[in-house]
């Protein structure tokens, strides 16, 4: 298997302000456009890959080798690879595991994914972090003969984050049922904003049937087939657009039908409870966050992915529907994780408490979603 | 931030983890510093006790109450009462500390004094440390361990056997580095290792297991605070499979070869466990097995405690396991504590790495030839290199030039040889195994033979693979260009290694590289890949876009470190490194630490102002040099506190226009080099022994007669008394030069007269040009031809009269003067026949440096820094540095203070344990008292765990040469009450001198009649001391049987006559009087009034 070493073709990443990094193509060729994001995860880069919250984003993986252990056909946390482009330092050239199917490039390449490797990722991550998270492009095709200043000018013709309405591009266009597993003790609608599969995994564990509803779903659809409970999805995009799911989830809390949000499901109810949204400046993307229970004092150390985030310096706050209630907070720099409303038996956070990747130290929020279902169902 | 702690805790007692041995090595100096300071910042009082010297710990400065005393429960005992400490923490001195701190519990003596155990729990020790207990717990919680059985004798071991079948591990409980254990793969094996752990643990206890030879190895560093916060600081993965020791192994931070699935579930079980088993607050690290086919884990161990891998895993992600761990032992929790490097976060969160970290061991088998250099589950490294790099080649080639040898690099020549062969070869784990792996590799193996036969992760393979491309391209290419280099250096070549390849200089691509301004930037540790701004200044080198480096106006010094430990260069070099960093920073300038030894307090972020933690080779030096001359004010490099390692390294420095601080490199070349050395003696009317070189055996055979035997032979080429024989007669000769060198023009043999019988001096002085300040002068318990290093010594010196001091002075400062050193010098003389020889002087500190500071309450090492930083030994007098009279001024009732070395001669089965011109031990520990016995007491039981017998029998088995001379120390022993037993040549003897002794039988003559034979005796446990001197060089072997029965048993050996002579004093003594405690603090006091009075 001697592969010999030989350098590959030129391609490089350019920021909107003007910076450019020059590497080496990796993945399919091509040019590709998103906001270029850092994740600071040392594991699970396929499902980071395709987490659809990452859609329209240029993933920056400050991990400096990414692919050593190939692609499986069971870590996917969608159908499908979301990212807009792919920035590594160092792809691995074999993919050594047991599970493993294919090396991470032949994957890009069959999904068409831009990426540039040999990247000084840490330099990248430190400007990023120092100036916020910004457009980007990855030019890998003939483009890349193109001088910096038209490629500066190609990027900033692409879409901005700020204002992105995304959630119809990643919902599901159907409904569907994801069954329980064993006994079906709860049967919930979860509107897909973008959901992650593990999501349904952890709900389907604990008996609850997922009826997943598009984005664009009626209050009364959604009442109809949550029976039980109500789950609202991460997923991409600026939460200040969603004013129909806002409309929805109000509709939800005035029935007290217990309702669980994660990441955008978070901003969402933030939003339906009167709170604004806005953005990071280079947002949480990572695995080590640590995330404190303000009611347990608790710390737990968590996934994020998120460039926005709810606004509120106050640990309650009036609301149409009872008193709110800031749950969590990050510790790193007290951005609000967390919100609810005991009332309206609405909670939800802003990380991801079905990890994948990442440590699993916050599902407990799903056997708490469970509870409320049951104490609910008994009252 | 709130003050949560425990207030009631106002003073604690940390236990230090004794001498330098294999497997507990100086990380638990850089565990136990870090705890100290802490405490002490948190204004408790800090009582600690290490009997060894040479640590960062000990220097009083650390402590309130500084206890260089033995560590075991009757002596840590007595300091108990007498200080009366709240609280007790055991988790920062290893195995020692914690098998102490059990002990203490156990014997009751903890309740009595009301000392609390902090950081760690009785019930949790028990459960992590006792394999047993441990197996049923992790089963409890749905893990899953390696089929076993406990075994307390060697029944229960044959039958469990039969059970489990072969191979089989033996693992005994409550011993650090892997000490008894091993694989078997019969009975016969079996009988011998199980025999060996049953009696090294403790609580004689061996666990015999399933092998899971070849299985992916792991280790994860964890941490919980009392809320029941647990986060992972470090994943661990070893790229040698199941069966090498982790501490043998090559590592790897973080995991490079699992998806998340598998890491969470390695995640998910070691945060069960840490709960399960109860560390409540604390570090501990839990090993892991994966079957590379279906992902199957298994848990091997814990350690409850701070370990060898927390400190790797501090210096690996920045986030100082040991320093929060005495924090949460006082009742803080995670999130109440400050994350050092980005000040912003809490210390509640994860580290996460965007660089690779590689740890190499450092063996020392050529000190050992008779020990078996197979790597198994029972330590065997003396020391690690770790590197830091961007990525896994650029670090495993930094980490492989660290070690220091030249064969470990990896190179590139073509060779005919079956590959097979070397595939085959391979597969057995031994020192070098990795350079054996890439030149199959290069030769034509292709990466699944090479996992066929090494279960190596083929993605390391790989990697190793993809050097060799790079290696072959460079080739392809035939000459330097800008691209080519970048490539390589982006895969960690070194210029030599581009040289090698294209036929060049090292200094052709050097200039190279230069004249192009091609030079490798440097990034920060910082703990959050860079999504936090950092705030110390932890660097390392990589060959990447942006560097990172921040001006600064201040005048900078740079220091260079010793590099991974190694017999003859270990701790006592760091501890001065160490020390001129913490002084020149007060003096106000910018101190810059250059060293790849992550057990070390200089790798600290803490110690120095700025840390590079790089290779110390001349190209990684010169980077940093070059780096930080672009970033402010550099007055130059101090090359005399790393020992042989950045010594070596000042003349090339010098070629390139460094400034060297202190003694110049020439001054260093007239003290290395023979010739120039004779010219410095000749003009001071000094004498060395006669020597001379010879280029042939016949040459040889003229010299030694002519000079008179017995002679004194080495290799011209190798340092640190490598290769060095006393050699008796002409055959010794011959059979030297045969088998110890290829004797040739280029490559000599020097032959020195030996000065047999002689009295052998250390002497640590500074020089500033002008005055000498003699520091210490140490008398050698041994006579000469047992290396310094290896011999124990006492100040003052007993025996020496005050001619002798006042001449050993005189001759101290001509050297001085000769050579021209500016700072640190160390001189061997030998007194033979009332005439003072000098065997060598060592231009820069010595490893008797924190010994002879401790004893003589003095703080040399900062002296030393301070005068290479231009003040004068005068006005370092006249601030109080440095005392006004040095030690040639006897000072009345001063302490004594003996230094013991230890030996790892328990760990390398088969080796003799004479002692002789090469230098062999591992560590050292010093006795202190107002007597020399007790002192000599004292150094012993801190030396050996049994230490001397008060009481019981003695066996003696001398050289003619000797018994005359030990005659005396024997009838003392006699009288004592002690049985006498002796081979039949010493017996007569004995009997002519009224002393009866019963006759054992030499080992080879058999038992007859009921007569046992010595070695038998030694294994009924009949002996308590054995005394053998040795004639001659090489294993004899009857006292080779001896001495090695006696190793195995851990039964004190003597073999010398003054070694014998001080014993007897001391058991003497020990029966007079008990063992009495007292700090260094309160030595220091006794030792300043006596200057006072002067
Ligand atoms: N069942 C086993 N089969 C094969 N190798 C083993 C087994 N158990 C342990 N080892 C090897 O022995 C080494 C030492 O074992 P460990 O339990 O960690 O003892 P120590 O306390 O000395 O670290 C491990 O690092 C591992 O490589
Ligand atoms: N001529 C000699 N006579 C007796 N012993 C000697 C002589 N030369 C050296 N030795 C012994 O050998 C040891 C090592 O020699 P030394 O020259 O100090 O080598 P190293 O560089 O290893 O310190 C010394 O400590 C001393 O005990
Ligand atoms: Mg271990
Ligand atoms: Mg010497």
């Amino acid at each position: 298997m001697s592969r010999f070493f030989q350098k590959r073709d030129l391609a490089k990443l350019v920021l909107e302000d003007g910076r450019v990094f020059v590497g080496e193509h990796f993945g399919a060729k091509g040019s590709a456009f998103g906001e270029a994001v850092f994740a600071t995860g040392m594991t699970g880069y396929q499902e980071t890959l395709t987490d659809p919250s990452y859609y329209k984003q240029i993933v920056i993986q400050t991990a400096p080798h990414i692919g050593n252990t190939g692609f499986n056909d069971e870590d996917n946390e969608s159908s499908k690879i979301w990212v807009a482009g792919y920035v590594v330092r160092d792809p691995s050239r074999i993919d050594s595991n047991w599970r493993s199917k294919r090396t991470l490039e032949i994957e890009l390449i069959a999904q068409k994914i831009v990426g540039i490797s040999q990247v000084d990722t840490r330099a990248l991550t430190r400007h990023l972090r120092d100036i916020g998270a910004m457009r980007s492009g990855i030019f890998s095709d003939e483009q890349v003969s193109k001088s910096d200043q038209e490629l500066v000018e190609l990027v900033k013709g692409s879409s901005q984050m700020k204002g992105a309405n995304l959630t119809e591009d990643v919902s599901t266009k159907t409904a569907f049922v994801y069954p329980a597993e064993g006994e079906k003790k709860f049967q919930i609608a979860a509107l897909d904003l973008g959901m992650k599969t593990n999501i349904l995994n952890h709900l389907a564990k604990r008996g609850v049937e997922t009826h997943v509803l598009p984005a664009s779903s009626e209050a009364s659809e959604v009442l109809k087939v949550g029976k039980d409970g109500v789950f609202l999805s991460n997923g991409p995009g600026d939460p200040a657009t969603a004013t129909h799911l806002v409309g929805v989830t109000k509709e939800v809390l005035k029935s007290h039908r217990p309702l669980f949000g994660i990441c955008f499901g978070n901003q969402i109810l933030g939003r339906a409870l009167g709170l604004d949204t806005y953005k990071l400046v280079f947002g949480h993307r990572g695995q080590n966050q640590p995330v404190m229970d303000l009611a347990s004092g608790k710390v737990e150390i968590t996934t994020h992915n998120h460039g926005f985030a709810v606004k509120s310096d106050a640990a309650t706050f009036e609301t149409e529907f009872g008193l709110g209630e800031v749950t969590h907070r990050c510790l790193n720099d007290d951005v609000v994780e967390g919100l609810q409303v005991k009332e309206a038996k609405a909670f939800s956070v802003q990380y991801h408490p079905e990890a994948a990747a990442g440590p699993h130290d916050a599902d407990y929020l799903f056997d708490r979603f469970v509870d409320l279902m049951k104490e609910n169902a008994n009252a | 931030m709130q003050m949560p702690r425990r207030e009631e805790i106002k003073s604690v007692l940390i236990i230090g983890s004794g001498p330098i041995v294999i497997g507990q090595a100086c990380e638990f100096d850089y565990s136990g510093t870090q705890a100290c300071k802490v405490l002490k910042q948190e204004g408790l009082r800090v009582i600690l006790v290490n009997s060894n010297p040479a640590t960062i710990m000990t220097d009083p400065q650390f402590a309130d109450a500084t206890y260089v005393e033995p560590i075991n429960p009757e002596i840590v005992e007595k300091i108990i009462a007498k200080e009366r400490p709240d609280a007790l923490l055991p988790t920062l001195g290893g195995q020692t500390a914690l098998n102490t701190a059990m002990a203490l519990h156990k014997n009751g003596v903890l309740e009595k004094y009301e000392v609390e155990l902090i950081g760690a729990n009785v019930a949790a020790i028990e459960s992590g440390e006792n394999r047993e207990i441990f197996k049923t717990l992790v089963q409890k919680i749905g893990g899953e361990v390696a089929r076993s059985a406990i075994c307390h004798t060697l029944d229960e071991v044959l039958s469990s056997a039969k059970v489990l079948g072969y191979p089989l591990v033996v693992r005994p409980s409550f011993t650090m580095g892997g000490a008894g254990s091993g694989f078997a793969n019969d009975e016969e094996e079996l009988i011998k290792i199980a025999t060996a752990g049953l009696s090294a643990s403790p609580t004689s206890e061996v666990l015999l297991e399933e092998s899971i030879l070849g299985w992916k190895e792991y280790e994860l560093e964890l941490m919980r605070d009392k809320n029941d916060n647990v986060v992972v600081i470090c994943s661990i993965e070893n790229i040698d499979p199941m069966g090498v020791h982790t501490g043998d192994s090559i590592t790897v931070a973080p995991a490079l070869t699992l998806t998340d699935r598998e890491y969470q579930k390695m995640r998910d079980m070691a945060i069960k466990v840490i709960r399960e088993v109860g560390v409540d607050t604390g570090g501990c690290n839990i090993q892991f097995a994966i079957d590379p086919n279906d992902g199957r884990m298994i848990v091997i161990e814990m350690n409850p405690r701070v370990s060898r891998s927390s400190a790797l895993a501090s210096k690996a992600t920045g986030f100082p396991i040991a320093k929060i761990a005495a924090r949460l032992a006082l009742g803080y929790s995670l999130d109440e504590i400050a994350n050092d490097i980005t000040k912003k976060t809490p210390a509640s969160f994860e580290p996460t790495l965007d660089y690779i970290v590689v740890k190499v061991p450092r063996f020392a088998f050529e000190k050992f030839p008779q020990a078996d250099p197979v790597l198994t589950t029972h330590m065997k490294s003396v020391g690690e290199a770790m590197a830091i790099g961007r990525n896994f080649t650029e670090s495993l080639q930094k980490a492989l030039r660290s070690l220091e040898k030249k064969e470990s690099i990896f190179s590139f020549e073509p060779e005919q040889v079956e590959i097979n062969q070397l595939i085959e070869k391979a597969s057995i784990p031994t020192d070098g195994r990795i350079k054996t792996v890439q030149r199959s590799l290069f030769l034509g193996a292709s990466v699944e033979e090479l996992y066929e036969s090494t279960k190596i992760d083929p993605w390391f393979l790989d990697q190793i693979q993809l050097i060799n491309e790079v290696a072959k391209e460079i080739k392809l290419q035939g000459e330097l260009s800008e691209d080519l280099i970048k490539t390589a250096k982006r895969h960690g070549f070194s210029d030599k290694q581009i040289a090698d390849i294209l036929g060049l200089s090292e200094a052709e691509v050097r200039e190279y590289r230069h004249k192009r301004n091609l030079r490798p930037v440097y990034k920060t540790v910082d703990t959050c890949a860079a999504e936090f701004k950092a705030y110390t200044p932890y660097h390392y080198s990589s060959w990447d876009q942006e560097t990172e480096l921040a001006p600064s106006d201040k005048k900078k010094i740079i220091i260079l470190g010793s590099g991974p430990n190694r017999i003859g260069q270990g701790i006592e070099f760091d501890y001065s490194c160490v020390h001129a960093a913490q002084t020149l920073s007060e003096a106000g300038f910018e101190t810059i630490m250059i060293n790849c030894n992550p057990e070390t307090v200089s790798t600290d972020y803490d110690t120095s102002d700025r840390l590079f933690f790089e290779p110390l080779t001349l190209e990684d030096v010169l980077e940093v040099i070059h780096a930080e001359s672009n970033s402010g004010e550099l007055l130059g490099v101090i090359v005399q506190l790393g020992g042989q390692t950045p010594l070596g390294l000042a003349q090339g420095l010098k070629a390139e226009g460094v400034e060297i601080l202190g003694t110049a490199p020439e001054a260093i070349h007239a003290a290395e080099d023979r010739g120039a050395f004779g010219e410095v003696l000749a003009k001071a009317h000094l004498i060395a022994p006669k020597h001379a070189t010879a280029r042939s055996y016949q040459e040889a055979k003229i010299i030694a007669e002519e000079i008179g035997y017995p002679v004194l032979v080495r290799p011209s080429y190798v340092l640190g008394g490598r290769g060095m024989e006393i050699v008796y007669d002409e055959n010794l000769l011959e059979e030297y030069i045969q088998k110890a060198t290829a004797i040739a023009p280029e490559h000599p043999v020097l032959v020195d007269r030996f000065l047999d019988d002689a009295l052998e001096i250390d002497v640590d002085a500074l020089f500033d040009g002008t005055d000498i300040y003699i520091a210490g002068i140490m008398e050698h318990i041994e006579e000469a031809g047992v290396h310094s290093g290896d011999s124990a010594c006492v100040i003052p010196p007993v025996s020496l009269s005050d001619d002798d001091i006042k001449d050993i002075a005189e001759s101290t400062r001509k050297l001085a003067e000769g050579i021209g050193v500016r700072g640190l010098m160390n001189v061997q003389f030998a007194l033979h026949q009332g005439q003072l020889y000098v065997l060598e002087a060592n231009p820069r500190a010595s490893r008797t440096v924190p010994f002879v500071a401790k004893a003589t309450a003095t703080a040399i090492a900062k002296a030393a820094s301070r005068i290479m930083a231009g003040e004068s030994i005068a006005d370092l007098k006249k601030v109080g540095v440095l005392p006004n009279n040095d030690v040639t001024v006897k000072l009345s009732n001063a302490p004594i203070a003996v230094k013991e070395a230890v030996l790892p001669f328990g760990r390398f089965h088969g080796v003799d344990t004479v002692l002789g011109p090469e230098m062999k031990s591992t560590g050292e520990v010093m006795g202190i008292n107002h007597s020399f016995a007790m002192a000599f007491a004292k150094s012993q039981s801190g030396a050996f765990s049994s230490g001397l017998p008060k009481s019981g029998s003695v066996f003696i088995s001398a050289a003619d040469r000797d018994k005359t001379e030990m005659k005396d120390s024997i009838e003392i022993l006699y009288n004592l009450g002690f049985k006498v037993f002796a081979t039949s040549g010493t017996a007569k003897f004995l009997a002519e001198h009224s002393i009866k002794a019963e006759v054992l039988r030499k080992h080879y003559e058999g038992e007859v009649a009921g007569e046992k034979t010595t070695i038998q005796a030694i294994n009924e446990g009949l002996i308590d001391l054995v005394v053998n001197t040795p004639f001659g060089v090489g294993p004899r072997v009857d006292g080779y049987e001896i001495r090695t029965a006696a190793t195995l048993r851990m039964i004190p050996i003597i073999t010398t006559a003054r070694g014998l002579k001080a014993a007897a004093g001391a058991i003497a003594a020990l029966n007079k009087e008990g063992m009495q405690v007292e700090s260094l603090q309160s030595h220091a006091k006794t030792i300043n009034l006596a200057r006072a009075e002067l």
